[in-house]
């Protein structure tokens, strides 16, 4: 079978791969490109681990076509941490203990930034709404909850 | 027990030292393994919940294009039944076949072979070409019909176990097991109220997130190397050793981190199988699970169905109980009847009581440990009939529970006096609660039910080395699923009086550190932590003794206060204190680097009560049940680490909520599982749940070094009860079955 | 004497009998007691647990029993 040629950017970088017509991005991402930061818990859309962004929008990278990136630009868990170390959101997550396993981490992070960044002042239904998407078996959601709300705290702090 | 000293790092929460690579995506998962000249396998299931497998036929698959291994039952070795595999239990022979079925196919989704190829792609074809002659048999799907006389068999070689005789005849009934204390008929003829019911939950699965995982790379000397998402790489190496007949010391597995067990990553699905294939491919092998097959073929829970019949004075002192239980054990026998008939009393102080248990053969998944296993489902009758006696009695159900605690002295059911135990503290805790003296909403209604785990110690090893800069490095050999090497480091740190950041803590391969039982059983911070403690003991007597001789004075007048060895009072020596550091820097001197080791056999591991109690709200309309707050409180011994012990206590009630209201595995008439995907098996996600409010109760087990019990597994056994009772509170109508889903409480309203 | 108490799934091996008496000093003199009474039963004992004076230990060996212990045998628990 051809393989399509994909020329995308993420986590700002330019990035150029091939793949196979059905192959997922989370495939993609995960056995061509090595990011291995994005994690499958169902491949059915259901868990929330394989989130991404995609030009602004939330998706579950395993329901999404590689070939769709093409001229898009996505930001992965791989792409949250800034220069200056650990994102707000990390920090947070770290310090209220709101990973036990950590397997649903990266695609909470990414969905809790992606929150943020249009709403930046979430209340707590906001947030467990939002969120609804995304699985965590360990933790009960009490303490990502919270760190969610701390994070959006300081964040309205610095801005 | 170091009573009452002032303890400096345990108790506290500082960030976890493998948090930064799980925030940032760095960590690697058992998926996240890829090798050069890899391949992947691909396994073939059974489509049939009952077949003998006449023949199967891998030659096509194996004439393929890419496709370097097939395997099926024939390629491993027939193990003998009655091997029991190191202490993680279970019989050898039930896990070999479960692992790759060989005469009979046993439930759907049973792996009945498999291939390795190029790619996926070309796997998933090469399971095409496989053929495979199946003689269907009809599906045993329902427990009570499993025990009848007439009922198909599973397994023609199955005689109860447990009986005072063997039977002269097979059954599905795998195993049988009793308790009984007292005099039964009296203890009801004392009471003057006796409450009785049956109640049955299906199965439901442990739910990780992380589907299972291996790469296993076999050389041509035979020396295998696995790395897997494992609860327990040392025993995960003792059973792959078994089932393929290989020595221990050619295997050598590496524990990824666990993306959550919950007891289902405690036993081997792929990885005999990516070493066999491997093997005959002489190239690495990639399995990774899909979620359909995870739900299919790993976990689940037994489906059970328990009587319960519970006699109380007016005073509420409870005169009689007696239960029955019938847990579905899957295709292969290996269910937790044990813990579920010496758990489902054990809160209480009983003088006569009765509980037999089953342990039955049905067409379904092989049941793993989940949590507590056995222990949420028989308890969740008791404490429903307790629910009844208390509203008959017009009494407090705290009060109840309390009027019957068991406490230190108590003779529990299973056998021995309890030693301190926390069941009043947590009571008591429960009376005093915000939450509970707040009124019940409006609308809604109140559940209460107590938890209960007996914890293990069993087999654990550490190692400490001091790098040359005092810097501290403590070795297990337990897989972190949910922040235990910040419990190691805090206890390293405490003991050897340095601060926590200057200890790391790593989780070592089967060949780097020394055996350590699984992650489960609620026993790495306590049985492993006691190892560590050990250690840093070892690495402070060898600290003294340097100093010693640096100082020139005997060891006995040297001690060890806050990380620095010191002149004892009274030796009048003219030296200065001599840090950790201090001693790593001149360790060459002093007898090269500085190691400390120990390995042990925890005993005395202490029993983790709890009471749990939540106001739900169901609407009518739809049946949906609203949990509006939940509160758990356990006796955690000593927490260690006080968020992650929260963290336990919040996990494990989301799980019991879940189990309560919505999670089932559902089967067609041929015993096939309707609903093998998330969207279907619907877990609890962010909205359905509040904020789950936690009390920690310390009642400290007097056999760890600070005090701890584990807590990993007694959360998730209330909620069950609590629920049901909630539901009970708020519509008026007893509804005995879990899980109450919209169409159970919609059925449950329209018949009333 | 030191109180030694079997669970219905041992009692197969104690023809029925459920307690006795003895005077042993430590675990593994118990255990060679017993097998010398009932042969046979060693095998189940080690795969059962024991619990001495409350204290529950999976795999017993020199633990010590007094005069006034009191020795129950019961199933294993593992664990999630
Ligand atoms: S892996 Fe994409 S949603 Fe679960
Ligand atoms: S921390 Fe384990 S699934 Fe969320």
């Amino acid at each position: 079978m051809s393989k399509v040629h994909v020329q995308t950017t993420i986590n700002g970088d330019q990035v150029e791969f091939l793949c196979v017509p059905q192959q997922t991005m989370l495939e993609a991402l995960r056995d061509v490109l090595g990011k291995l930061g994005t994690k499958e818990g169902c491949g059915t859309g259901d868990c929330g681990a394989c989130t991404i962004m995609l030009d602004g929008r939330l998706v579950c990278s395993c329901l999404m076509l590689a070939a769709e990136a093409e001229g898009q630009e996505l930001t992965t868990i791989e792409g949250i941490a800034g220069p200056d170390g650990l994102h707000v959101l990390q920090r947070k997550f770290l310090e209220h203990a709101a990973l036990q396993c950590g397997i649903c981490t990266p695609g909470f992070i990414v969905a809790a930034k992606a929150l943020l960044d249009r709403n930046p002042n979430p209340d707590e239904g906001a947030i467990r709404y939002w969120l609804a998407g995304n699985l965590c078996r360990c933790t009960g959601y009490d303490k990502i909850v919270r760190a969610v709300q701390d994070a959006a705290k300081e964040l309205a702090y610095q801005a | 027990m170091a009573e009452a000293v002032d303890l400096r790092v345990v108790g506290t929460t500082p960030v976890r030292p493998d948090g930064v690579d799980k925030v940032t995506g760095r960590a690697q998962f058992g998926a996240d393994l890829n090798m050069p000249n890899m391949l992947h396998g691909r396994i073939l299931r059974s489509p049939h919940a009952h077949a003998r497998i006449k023949r199967v036929d891998l030659s096509k698959a194996l004439a393929m294009q890419g496709v370097y291994a097939a395997v099926s039952g024939a390629d491993f070795p027939m193990l003998a039944s009655g091997e029991v595999s190191g202490e993680a239990g279970g019989d050898l022979a039930d896990i070999a076949r479960n692992v790759m079925a060989r005469d009979k196919a046993l439930y759907h989704g049973h792996a009945v072979a498999a291939v390795a190829a190029t790619s996926l792609e070309v796997a998933e074809q090469a399971l095409d070409a496989i053929e495979v002659d199946y003689e269907v048999l009809p599906p045993v799907l329902d427990v009570l019909e499993a025990m009848a006389a007439d009922a198909t068999l599973l397994d023609e070689q199955c005689f109860t176990k447990g009986l005072s005789e063997t039977p002269d005849k097979p059954s599905n009934i795998a195993a049988m097991v009793k308790l009984a204390r007292g005099d039964l008929e009296a203890g009801f003829a004392a009471a003057d109220v006796v409450v009785e019911g049956e109640y049955r939950i299906p199965m439901a699965h442990q739910g990780y997130i992380e589907p299972h995982a291996c790469t296993a790379t076999v050389n041509e000397e035979g020396k295998a190397t696995v790395w897997c998402c494992t609860q327990g790489h040392f025993d995960f190496r003792t059973m792959t050793a078994h089932i393929l007949g290989c020595k221990i010391a050619d295997l050598k597995f590496i524990a990824s981190e666990i993306g959550g067990g919950f007891g289902g990553k405690t036993v081997v699905y792929l990885e005999p199988v990516a070493v066999m294939l491997s093997k005959k491919a002489g190239r690495p092998v990639k399995l990774v699970m899909t979620r359909e097959e995870v739900f299919r073929a790993t976990g689940p829970t037994s489906g059970s169905v328990v009587r319960v019949k519970v006699g109380a004075r007016k005073d509420g002192r409870i005169t009689a109980a007696k239960a029955w239980l019938a847990y579905e054990a899957g295709g292969l026998a290996g269910a937790p009847v044990g813990p579920g008939v010496m758990s489902i009393f054990a809160p209480y102080d009983l003088d006569n009581f009765l509980v037999e248990g089953y342990e039955v053969l049905v067409n379904k998944p092989k049941v793993a440990a989940y949590r507590a296993p056995g222990a949420p489902q028989s308890m969740h009758a008791m404490e429903v009939a307790l629910d009844d006696i208390a509203r008959q009695l017009d009494m407090d159900p705290l009060d109840l529970r309390l009027r019957n605690a068991a406490d230190e002295g108590t003779q529990a059911p299973y056998g021995p006096k309890f030693p301190p135990i926390g069941f009043k503290a947590c009571i008591e805790a429960a009376k005093k609660h915000p939450n509970y003296l707040a009124q019940v909403p409006e609308g809604a209604g109140r559940g209460v039910a107590a938890g209960f785990w007996f914890n293990i110690g069993m087999q654990s090893s550490a190692e400490v080395r001091i790098n040359e800069d005092g810097s501290v490095v403590v070795m297990e050999g337990n897989p972190d699923i949910g922040g235990s090497r910040a419990s190691m480091c805090l206890m390293a740190a405490e003991t050897l009086g340095v601060p926590y950041e200057q200890v790391k803590t790593y989780v070592g391969d089967t060949e780097s550190t020394g055996y350590c039982m699984v992650t489960g059983g609620s026993r790495t911070t306590f049985a492993t932590g006691m190892a560590v403690v050990r250690a840093c003991e070892d690495i402070i007597a060898e600290c003294k003794a340097r100093a010693a001789a640096t100082w020139g004075v005997d060891k006995d007048q040297v001690e060890w206060q806050d990380g620095t060895a010191v002149p004892a009072p009274g030796v009048n020596a003219d030296v200065n204190p001599l840090s950790l550091a201090d001693l790593a820097a001149s360790a060459s001197a002093t007898g090269g680097p500085i190691l400390g080791k120990a390995s042990l056999n925890a005993q005395g591991a202490g029993a983790s009560f709890s009471i749990n109690f939540a106001d739900l709200k169901v609407d009518k309309e739809t049946g949906a049940v609203e949990v509006l707050s939940y509160t758990a409180i356990q006796d955690a011994g000593k927490a260690i680490h006080p968020a992650y012990v929260e963290g336990q206590m919040q996990g494990g009630a989301a799980q019991g909520i879940g189990w309560a209201l919505n999670e089932e595995y559902i089967y067609d008439q041929d015993g096939v599982m309707e609903n093998a995907g998330f969207l279907d098996y619907r877990m609890p996600v962010a909205s359905d749940l509040p904020m789950i409010d936690t009390e920690i109760v310390e009642v400290p087990n007097p056999s760890h070094p600070y005090g701890v019990r584990g807590v990993g597994e007694t959360p998730i056994v209330a909620p069950l009860g609590v629920a049901a009772n909630a539901v009970r509170d708020a519509i008026g109508i007893r509804i005995n079955d879990l899980p109450m889903s919209p169409p159970r409480i919609l059925a449950a309203l329209d018949a009333a | 004497m030191a109180r030694v108490v079997f669970p219905e799934h041992l009692l197969r091996h104690t023809g029925g009998q459920r307690e006795l008496e003895l005077f042993v000093d430590n675990y593994r003199e118990l255990l060679a007691v017993l097998e010398e009474r009932w042969p046979g039963i060693r095998g189940p004992l080690n795969k059962s647990a024991v619990a001495i004076d409350g204290q529950i230990y999976q795999g017993a060996f020199l633990e010590p029993v007094h005069a006034d212990s009191e020795v129950f045998f019961m199933a294993r628990i593992e664990g999630g």
